[in-house]
């Protein structure tokens, strides 16, 4: 019996307390956006009709993020989630949407959008075998890597937006026929300004590039994760030195959130240059939106591989 | 391969075909509704005129007039409700048709890179539901946990016990030598759109299977509500839930081995609710059969445990994140027995055994990317108040516990793969009462029990560890210095781990 009261004093404490907290809503779209990218184009498309939280930044490896209280506590509220998808966030993604109580972000429901969905992926693995490193097996995630990925992202997110708020339908409609305009002239800007990149033999640190390199026509040798997620070994880092001699490579790349001494080791033995991408929006000054992530990661290429042929 | 405006037009149609059928639908359900309810009330009006004069009762004229009102006002709502749709309706097609096509990359009129063009395929965008979903993409994740190695021990495993506390089957050390662990099999999926669940089997070395957790937990309830039944471990403290492959040390520490006989779980149910706020804040409540440690007997018919716990966490900038929270556990046992090491019954309690715990952790990664180097810092204060009787063959003689604990530990990871981890453990009692004889199990004999462990582990991936473990073990008066190499290997698709 006094266990019956005590659960019923505590369920009405519960209840209080939530009807306290409901009272307070705001009538913004809550976006809680997985990685700075999907941030950046949801601020394209929702404008002032949405806030934005970020769950992580261009300094973190986002395969490797801990399912923090303060994360389960942004998607509590969310009204959309936007993921990347493709298994890049399954190691807490499922924890914070199991944690965050809310019906709304669920998988199926209009509030999560796993990007990745809506393109066709490359290296889509025909075998799974964990001896080959931490594949993927729905493919590779790193969609971002080509701008004509975050225009068809941009199309299903305005969608979204709509579903989910449909009194400023008109408004995201035309943020998104605004940027779209803008993404396309940058578009013809970027792919004459790369003319000179194809062909390019390059190494990578993680085969997380495989998109643009198929966009620009650029040309992947190898990378230096033995296997992916598995940082270089000195052992792998050797062979590819030694295979650099037969094969040699205009450039390493790597993210800004990888460690760059292996690159840097290799690049100053072999006498090429290792060359840091922004990979998302923030991964360096100059990427500080969208735009600027093509424009300096094409920018930084370039530049690479002219002090490299002179 | 569909282009943008192909993409956009066919999910209109969808939209369309989704929110405006149903809105026709209802407007003729609605039109309906509102003729048969004018017929109905003309009806009401000419039986109430007919018999008007007949109804010498003012209270049945009443009545009718309300019923009359009733039906006027229900009229009217469904009225503007219909009005409203129709509104909505318009509202809805226009913000849907709107999207008008826009030339990307993948249309004719924007040219691909243009003199020296790699010709490769332009990215397509894929439908949701395309990919392959073969029959088995249904299955559940499911996975192993491997767990054996070697310990050695400088006094022998077998005489452990902790001055003064009556300890549970589960709180010992382990063999000495070489020796395979508890393994254990996972299953876990979402079951539909509401249920998500959990199985977890461990299955001991000398053979048996014992469920470990069997839960189911909710996935739609409203209002920050989540539901979790079956058998689980508890959310009180901070280790306590974690499985124990999770950890960074062989063993638990010592106020977990004495308060909780190493991890505490019982069938139940609970119920959490997390706050809307930015800083995460979550309450819960749990209610136990009250069969498990430090419970026994299942008192007040099979519900006799119950516990509350509050938790509270954040970052402070982009390196470091916090949790904390406290605790109480409340539990009514009948007959709950103590063993000694060698698994014997060595006495048996019956009273109400009351729990308080306060946890805290803190983390820290540089810039928040916890891959090349990570530190955290945990630590757990336990005060335990018991009150009833106890003997060693049955519960005859008073006894009064009161006993404290707490352990702290740090683990670094200077460099991917590779961790080290210092944690410090201690207990003390003070009990009274008949029941606490010299050399007895209740006698702490003025000895504060005390741990200190050195942990070395090495991760290739984040599915295989192995560990090094040194400890010089001061629980009772002798010292032991222990040596553990553990090795726990994760087989298949392992869910991934709470903070």
């Amino acid at each position: 019996m006094i266990t019956y009261i005590r659960l019923l004093a505590l369920t009405s404490l519960f209840s209080i307390t939530i009807l306290g907290f409901s009272a307070s809503a705001n009538a913004d779209v809550r976006i809680f956006a997985c990685e700075p990218e999907w941030a950046a184009l949801a601020t394209e498309i929702g404008g002032g009709d949405v806030s934005i939280y970020t769950a992580t930044h261009a300094l973190q490896d986002p395969h490797h993020i801990q399912a923090r209280p303060s994360l389960i506590a942004r998607m509590r509220r969310a009204d959309l989630v936007i993921a990347t998808g493709a298994q890049l966030e399954i190691g807490w993604l499922p924890v914070l949407l199991r944690q965050s109580a809310n019906p709304a972000v669920q998988p199926g429901k209009a509030g999560n959008l796993a990007a990745a969905d809506y393109v066709s992926k490359m290296d889509v693995p025909s075998h799974v075998d964990r001896a080959l490193g931490d594949i993927h097996p729905g493919g590779n995630p790193h969609i971002q890597t080509d701008p004509r990925n975050i225009a068809i992202v941009a199309g299903v997110l305005l969608r979204r937006l709509q579903q989910i708020d449909p009194s400023h339908a008109n408004d995201y409609l035309a943020r998104y026929n605004d940027f779209m305009q803008r993404w396309n002239t940058a578009l013809q800007r970027w792919q004459q300004q790369a003319i000179p990149l194809h062909g390019l033999h390059i190494l990578v640190y993680h085969k997380g590039w495989s998109y643009m390199m198929r966009w620009l026509g650029i040309i992947e040798s190898d990378a230096l994760e033995p296997v992916p997620g598995v940082p270089p070994t000195t052992s792998h880092l050797a062979s590819l030195l030694a295979k650099l001699k037969q094969q040699p490579v205009s450039i390493i790349i790597y993210a800004a959130y990888q460690d760059s001494r292996a690159a840097e080791w290799l690049a100053g033995r072999a006498n090429i240059k290792a060359v840091k991408l922004p990979f998302t929006v923030g991964g360096t000054d100059e990427a500080s939106d969208l735009f600027g992530l093509y424009d300096d990661t094409i920018h930084r290429l370039l530049a690479a591989s002219q002090g490299q042929s002179q | 391969m569909m282009t943008i405006h192909s993409m956009i037009t066919n999910d209109c149609q969808i939209l369309i075909s989704g929110s405006c059928l149903p809105l026709t639908q209802e407007k003729t359900v609605n039109r309906f509704l509102i003729t048969t309810l004018s017929f109905i009330l003309l009806a009401c009006l000419n039986i109430s005129a007919t018999y008007a004069a007949e109804i010498n009762n003012d209270n049945e004229i009443n009545k009718l007039k309300k019923q009359l009102e009733q039906t006027r006002i229900l009229l009217e709502s469904m009225q503007k409700r219909l009005t409203h749709l129709e509104q909505q309706q318009k509202e809805s097609t226009m913000a849907v048709v709107q999207p008008k096509p826009v030339p990307t990359a993948n249309t004719p009129s924007t040219p691909m890179i243009a003199t020296k063009a790699p010709q490769y395929a332009p990215p397509a965008a894929q439908s949701a539901s395309l990919g392959s979903a073969s029959s088995n993409a249904f299955n559940p994740d499911i996975s192993a946990v491997l767990n054996g190695g070697y310990q050695a021990f400088t006094q022998p495993p077998s005489g452990f016990a902790i001055p003064g506390f009556p300890i549970g089957d589960a709180a010992g050390l382990g063999n000495r030598g070489l020796t395979l662990n508890e393994s254990e099999l996972d299953l876990a999926s979402n079951i539909d759109n509401l249920f998500y669940g959990s199985l977890t089997v461990s299955l001991a070395p000398d053979g048996g299977a014992n469920v470990e957790e069997a839960y189911l937990q909710t996935l739609n309830a409203p209002l920050g509500l989540t539901v979790k039944a079956g058998r689980f471990f508890s959310g009180i403290g901070y280790l306590n839930q974690f499985h124990a492959h999770h950890d960074d040390f062989i063993d638990r520490p010592l106020p977990n081995r004495a308060f909780l006989n190493t991890q505490f779980g019982d069938d139940g149910i609970q119920i959490r609710w997390l706050a809307p706020t930015d800083t995460f804040l979550e309450l819960g409540g749990e209610l136990y059969s009250g069969n498990a440690f430090p419970s026994g007997g299942g008192a007040l018919r099979g519900q006799g445990t119950w516990d509350g716990f509050i938790n509270a966490g954040g970052d402070m900038g982009y390196s470091q994140s916090w949790k904390a929270g406290i605790s109480y556990l409340q539990t009514h046992a009948i007959d709950r027995n103590a063993f000694d090491a060698a698994g014997n019954t060595a006495g048996s309690f019956s009273g109400n055994s009351r729990l308080w715990l306060a946890n805290m952790v803190w983390k820290w990664a540089p810039n928040g990317n916890p891959v090349n180097q990570n530190f955290r810092f945990q630590s757990e204060f336990f005060y335990r108040h018991e009150q009833g009787l106890f003997g060693t063959t049955t519960p005859n003689a008073a006894y009064l516990g009161k006993q404290f604990g707490w352990y702290s530990e740090g683990v670094y990871q200077f460099t991917p793969g590779w961790r080290i981890g210092l944690r410090h453990s201690e207990l003390f009692a003070n009990n009274s009462g008949a029941s606490v004889t010299l050399g007895g199990i209740l006698d702490s004999t003025g000895h504060r029990p005390r741990r200190d462990s050195f942990v070395l582990g090495f991760n290739n991936s984040e599915f295989s560890r192995i560990r090094l473990q040194l400890s010089r073990d001061n629980t009772q008066s002798k010292v032991d210095y222990q040596m553990g190499l553990q090795y726990i290997m994760l087989i298949g698709a392992h869910g991934a781990h709470q903070f």
